[in-house]
């Protein structure tokens, strides 16, 4: 079945799997697991680089940058303010001008911050950045967060690395029948059913890092998120049976 | 003179531009974004940042994340 493509503000996208670079055990196993998923978009962090010590590899000397569109994210910031300063060093660096914005609330749940995400929003769209911002599953905010200007809504599944799937599926349906921007499932992820439930659901796109990176097998894991990935499109798009309560035979009734 | 890169006191000649403290820190430069006293450099300035006493450098990279 023809599909469109996944338009992100200048962006397009063929690929609806976004992942991570995190938790890896090598750079090789994350290059080869890259691939495997068949993701062009992949997200980083800002960090301090290392000084005075050994000058380590570089995660970009893994990361093709002609295939892959970088998004840098703004993981560990507290506060919007925090945010908005590592989202100008991410765009500093010169490779995309792409943020995926998360002002975390509490180191527990790395549940968002849904007033200091806000603020972020609004001060990183009149700065020009192509918003992409990490929010629960409350409809209401992510409504919030789309009028305030981000190109995309990415509601956690469930809390970040919990790796316990679409938790409520009811609020997704709900921001997806509120929203017109895309929404991306983001978190939360733990094997490949969950992408697919994302994604029948009507989801534009998954992200996740952790089911990939920690999976006992990170490439054949992220190949299966592949699969999952395109398989729950493909039934979104074909437009599933109702369900219903009583049996309905596949075979006509018996007539002799 | 004394400045302050990340969070660490380190020397570093008199003058000396931003550009040569990346190279004596062994800093990949294609990959890094500075902030001089909390202000963003520009990447096309760091030849021609001169640092002074007391400078404060926040130098950060990207590495791995979700």
């Amino acid at each position: 079945m023809e599909d469109t493509v996944l338009k992100l503000g200048k962006y397009e996208f063929n690929s609806r799997l976004f992942v991570g670079t995190g938790k890896y055990q090598t750079f090789d196993i994350m290059k080869e697991a890259l691939e495997a998923s068949g993701a062009e978009v992949i997200t980083v962090a800002v960090r301090r680089a290392n000084i005075g010590g050994k000058p380590g590899e570089s995660l970009l000397d893994y990361i093709d940058k002609d295939k892959y569109t970088i998004l840098p994210n703004t993981a560990g910031c507290y506060s919007a303010d925090e945010a908005v300063r590592t989202a100008l060093l991410a765009r500093e660096m010169g490779i995309s001008d792409l943020i995926k914005l998360e002002v975390l609330g509490d180191r527990n749940t790395l549940l968002p911050d849904p007033v200091g995400t806000l603020k972020a929003t609004e001060t990183l769209v009149k700065e020009g950045f192509t918003v992409l911002v990490y929010t629960s599953d409350d409809p209401i905010i992510a409504k919030r967060l789309e009028d305030a200007g981000a190109t995309s809504v990415m509601p956690a599944g469930a809390p970040i690395g919990s790796g316990q799937g679409i938790l409520n599926p009811n609020n997704i349906r709900i921001i997806l029948e509120t929203l017109s921007v895309p929404i991306i499932v983001d978190a939360g992820v733990g094997t490949a059913s969950d992408v697919t439930v994302a994604m029948e659901l009507g989801c534009e796109g998954v992200l996740l890092n952790t089911g990939i990176a920690q999976a006992k097998d990170p490439v054949k894991m992220a190949r299966a998120m592949k699969l999952a990935c395109e398989s729950g499109r493909l039934a979104y798009l074909s437009g599933r049976i109702p369900k219903k309560l009583y049996a309905n035979a596949s075979s006509p009734e018996k007539d002799f | 003179m004394q400045i302050n890169v990340n969070g660490e006191k380190k020397e570093c000649p008199t003058g000396s531009s931003l550009s040569k403290l990346l190279e004596s820190l062994d800093i990949d430069k294609r990959y890094v974004a500075v902030e001089l006293n909390h202000k963003i450099v520009p990447r096309i300035q760091f030849s021609e940042k001169r640092l002074q006493e007391n400078d404060s450098l926040e130098i950060v990279t990207f590495v791995g994340g979700g």
